[in-house]
Order: C-alpha cells, then structure tokens, then sequence
C-alpha cells in the first residue's frame, strides 16, 4: 500500500518527457476552464427554481405557500423565485449555501424531510436556520430588491412607515425581524421560546 | 263537462303564465339592473381600506372594525399573525391596541393568563372593509340618535 503510493508519487514528481511544458500549462489552463465553467454551470443550473422544487420535496409545500404570496403575483408582475431569497449572491457564500442545501437534499433521499408531516416537523429548525442566515448578513436577499434609501415612506401605509422610521432606518432592526413567514406559513413559533 | 275542464285549464294557464310574465317584466331588484335571465358583469374587485384609522363603532359591543389590510395574515393552529402585534407584550414595539380583558375570558368569565380559544380565530369577529360603494342604502339607526327620539334615517 504504501510503495503503491511511494510509485505514484514517483510519477507525478517526475518531469514529462512527452509533452512540452509549454502544452501542460496551457492544457492545465484549458481545462481550468472547463473545470471551473462546468462547475459554476451545474451552479446556474441549480440556482433556478425549477430545479428547486424538482429536486427539493419543496413542491408540495414551501412552492404552494410561496403560490398565495405577493411574491409570487402582483400588481407589478416582478417575481421573486426560491434562489432570489435563499442563494446569496456573492460566490463563497452561494458554494457554502450549496453544501448546505446538499444537507436538505440528503434530507430528503434519508427520510427526515421526505413527507409534509416529517417536514411539518422539521420546519422550525429550518426556518431558524434561514432566520439566522438572514440575521447575520442584515437580511441582504431582501436588500438585493428592497433598498431601503428607496423607500418612499410617505407612499407606505402608517404601520409600515412608522415601523420602518423607527426601527430600520436606526438600525435597530432588519426586515427578518419584523417580516418573518414574507413567503411561507410559519411554524409554531412559541416552541422556539420554549426551546430556548 | 269536457268544455267545462277545459274552459278551467285555460283559465289557469292564462293567470299562471300571464302573471309569470308581468312579474319578468319588473326589475327584479334594485341591486341589480339587468333582468332576471342576463348575467350581469362582475363589479371590479374593491381595495380593502388601509387607511390605519380607527373606525366607528355603530354600538358598544360591536367587534371594531380593522383598519389596516391583513393579506397573508396566518391564523391557524402553529400561528397567530394578529397576535405577533396586538398581543400584551406585542404593543409596546407595534403601538397598535392591546387585545381588550374580554378576550382573555373563557365562557365561565374566567381571565385566562392568554387569549382565549374561543376568541383565537379573530377575523370570525373583525372583518376589514373595502372601499366598495354599497348598492342598498343603510338604514341603521344609532342608539344615541334614538335616545333623542329619532327612529329612522
Ligand atoms: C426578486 C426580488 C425580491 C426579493 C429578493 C424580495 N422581495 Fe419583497 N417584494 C418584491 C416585489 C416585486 C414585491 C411587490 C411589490 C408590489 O407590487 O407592491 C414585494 C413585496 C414585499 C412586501 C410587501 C407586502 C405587501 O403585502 O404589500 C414585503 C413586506 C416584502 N416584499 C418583504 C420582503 C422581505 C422581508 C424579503 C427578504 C426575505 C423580500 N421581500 C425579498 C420583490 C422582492
Ligand atoms: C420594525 C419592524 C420592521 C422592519 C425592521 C421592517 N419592516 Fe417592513 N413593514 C413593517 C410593518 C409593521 C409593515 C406593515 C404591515 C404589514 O405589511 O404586514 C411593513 C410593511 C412593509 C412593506 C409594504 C409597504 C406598505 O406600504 O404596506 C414593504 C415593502 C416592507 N415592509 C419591506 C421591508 C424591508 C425590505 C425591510 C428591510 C430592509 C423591512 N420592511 C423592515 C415592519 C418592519
Ligand atoms: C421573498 C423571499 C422568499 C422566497 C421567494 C422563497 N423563500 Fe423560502 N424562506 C424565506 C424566509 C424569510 C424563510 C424563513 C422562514 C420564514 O420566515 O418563513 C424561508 C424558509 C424556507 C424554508 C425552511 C422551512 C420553512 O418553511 O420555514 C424552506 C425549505 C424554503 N424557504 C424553501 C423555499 C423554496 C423551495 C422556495 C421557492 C419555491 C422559496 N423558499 C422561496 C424567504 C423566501
Ligand atoms: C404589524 C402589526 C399588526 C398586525 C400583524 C395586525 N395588526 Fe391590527 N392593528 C395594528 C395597529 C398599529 C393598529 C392601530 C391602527 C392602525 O395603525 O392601523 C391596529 C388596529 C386594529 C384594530 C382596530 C382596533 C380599534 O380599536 O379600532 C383591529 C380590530 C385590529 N387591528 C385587528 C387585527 C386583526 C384581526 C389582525 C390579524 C388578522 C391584525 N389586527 C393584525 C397592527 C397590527
Ligand atoms: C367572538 C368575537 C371576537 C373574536 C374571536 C375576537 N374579538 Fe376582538 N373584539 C371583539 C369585541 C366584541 C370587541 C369590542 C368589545 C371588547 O373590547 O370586548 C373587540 C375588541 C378588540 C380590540 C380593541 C380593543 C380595545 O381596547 O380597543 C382589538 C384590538 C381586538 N379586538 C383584536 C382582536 C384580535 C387580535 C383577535 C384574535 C386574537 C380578536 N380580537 C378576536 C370580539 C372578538
């Protein structure tokens, strides 16, 4: 076992004799590319919301809930899909947010999430997970169409402008503290009090 | 006797279906201005009144009014979405009003510490109000205009 690996040390180290260096670099750079473009597509690919409801056992609930919201329809006709809301945009935190949803996927082919009761069950922790998530990075997929400097609060209702004056723009609260359960039916939230 | 019957049936017929007839003629109602047989066109659908005004109460015990849309509100077993701004200690940061003392009794009288099941479901009493113009003319009299001794409208 360990001379195998010995061996093929040996050849790796070893300089080409085949092959310029010229080709290897260049080889190297190429299928970098492919490499990389493949990957970032396999990304593009999952990142639409067929491919989240196709995949995730999400089309029977969360995508029938977000179906009844006002990000679904509108007066405007702009739409906001699953990855507008749950895949950040920069590039680290959209791979992290990958193998986290890998975790949901393996989820579902184990068994945890695989029914709406298991995932009725399970709807607490996820959500506090997304809770976090949007804590943490003061609700920043909100951000990406909701600019606060843009809000016209004299064009909002009394509730929303005076909760937004008071508490948004001090900074003392993010859209997730306040618009919790925006774009699906929310889990028994007293739980969470109790649980902690 | 046979022209005798049939002197009846056509007697009969003439007032059944003549006075079918003259009835079809009338409007039928005054909420509706087409004829009984023509379906009229569906009225557009009337903004829910958002003003975040508090409204009249026509009298005492009246459920008040909601004032503000509630689109998406859940209410359900996991989940009062009213509750997350008019709860006790929900007030303070939504400023809206607090749940009154009646909402916490049960049916003995007894104050429970949270609302109570039987008013949990809140839209079985508020209702929001649209901005639709009403087809019939409302004849509620207030109760302080008929202390004054005024009895209709
Ligand atoms: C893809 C863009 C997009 C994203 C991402 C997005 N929204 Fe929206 N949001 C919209 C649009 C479009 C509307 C509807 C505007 C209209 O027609 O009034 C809307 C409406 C709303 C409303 C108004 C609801 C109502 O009943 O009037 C709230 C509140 C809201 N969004 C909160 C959020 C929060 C919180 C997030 C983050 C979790 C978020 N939005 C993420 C596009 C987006
Ligand atoms: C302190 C609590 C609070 C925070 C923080 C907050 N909102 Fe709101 N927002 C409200 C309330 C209350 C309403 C009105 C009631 C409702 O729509 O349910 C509202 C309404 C809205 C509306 C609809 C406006 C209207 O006129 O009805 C939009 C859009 C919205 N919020 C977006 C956001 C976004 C985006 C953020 C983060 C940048 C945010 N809000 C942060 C409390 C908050
Ligand atoms: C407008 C933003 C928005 C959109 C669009 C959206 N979500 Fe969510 N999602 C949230 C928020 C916010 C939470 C955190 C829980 C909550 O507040 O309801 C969440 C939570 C979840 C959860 C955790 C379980 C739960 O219900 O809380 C899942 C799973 C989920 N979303 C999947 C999806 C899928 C699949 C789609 C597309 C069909 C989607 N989401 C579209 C904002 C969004
Ligand atoms: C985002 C916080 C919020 C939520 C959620 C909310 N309300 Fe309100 N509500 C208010 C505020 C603030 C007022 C005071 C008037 C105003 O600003 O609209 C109010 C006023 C009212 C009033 C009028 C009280 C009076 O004395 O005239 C009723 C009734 C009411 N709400 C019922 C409800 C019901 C039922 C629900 C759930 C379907 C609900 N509210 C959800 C904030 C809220
Ligand atoms: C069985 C009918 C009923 C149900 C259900 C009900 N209410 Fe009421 N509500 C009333 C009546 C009647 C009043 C006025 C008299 C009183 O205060 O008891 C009232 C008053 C109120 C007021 C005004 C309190 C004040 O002091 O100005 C608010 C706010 C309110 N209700 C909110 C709610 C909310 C939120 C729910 C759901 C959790 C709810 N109600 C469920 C009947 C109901």
């Amino acid at each position: 076992m360990f001379s195998a690996i010995k061996r093929f040390w040996q050849v790796i180290r070893k300089p080409s004799v085949h092959y310029s260096l010229g080709f290897l670099t260049l080889g190297g750079f190429v299928a970098g590319i492919i490499f990389w473009g493949g990957f970032n597509t396999a990304l593009e690919v999952s990142n639409t919301e067929e491919f989240c409801i196709g995949c995730h056992e999400m089309e029977n609930t969360v995508y029938q809930e977000l179906k009844t919201t006002i990000h679904y329809t509108n007066r405007s006709g702009v739409r906001a899909t699953c990855p507008d809301c749950h895949v950040p945009h920069n590039w680290t935190s959209k791979v992290a947010r990958k193998i986290q949803a890998s975790k949901e996927v393996y989820g579902k082919i184990f068994g945890t999430i695989s029914t709406p009761e298991k995932f009725e069950d399970k709807r607490l922790e996820l959500a506090s997970h997304e809770w976090a998530r949007f804590k943490a990075n003061d609700s920043l997929e909100c951000r990406n169409c909701h600019s606060e400097e843009s809000m016209d609060f004299t064009r909002q209702s009394i509730r929303a402008s005076e909760q937004h004056s008071k508490y948004l723009v001090s900074g003392e609260k993010t859209c997730i503290d306040c618009h919790k359960g925006i774009a699906h039916k929310l889990p028994d939230l007293s739980l969470l009090k109790a649980a902690k | 006797m046979k022209l005798l019957k049939l002197i009846l049936a056509s007697l009969i017929a003439a007032t059944v279906f003549g006075g079918a007839s003259s009835y079809a003629a009338e409007t039928i109602s005054e909420m509706r201005n087409a004829d009984i047989l023509t379906q009229d066109a569906a009225p557009r659908i009337s903004k829910v009144v958002n003003s975040d005004e508090r409204q009249v109460r026509n009298y005492p015990e009246q459920p008040p009014l909601i004032p503000h849309k509630i689109d998406g509100y859940q209410i359900d077993k996991r989940l009062n979405k009213c509750m997350t701004c008019h709860s006790r200690t929900a007030v303070e940061q939504s400023q809206a009003p607090m749940i009154s003392v009646t909402h916490f009794m049960n049916r003995e009288g007894q104050f429970l510490a949270s609302v109570s099941p039987r008013r949990f479901f809140c839209t079985q009493c508020h209702v929001t109000q649209t901005e639709a113009k009403p087809p019939m003319e409302n004849t509620f009299v207030d109760v302080d205009d008929v202390l004054d001794g005024k009895t209709d409208k």
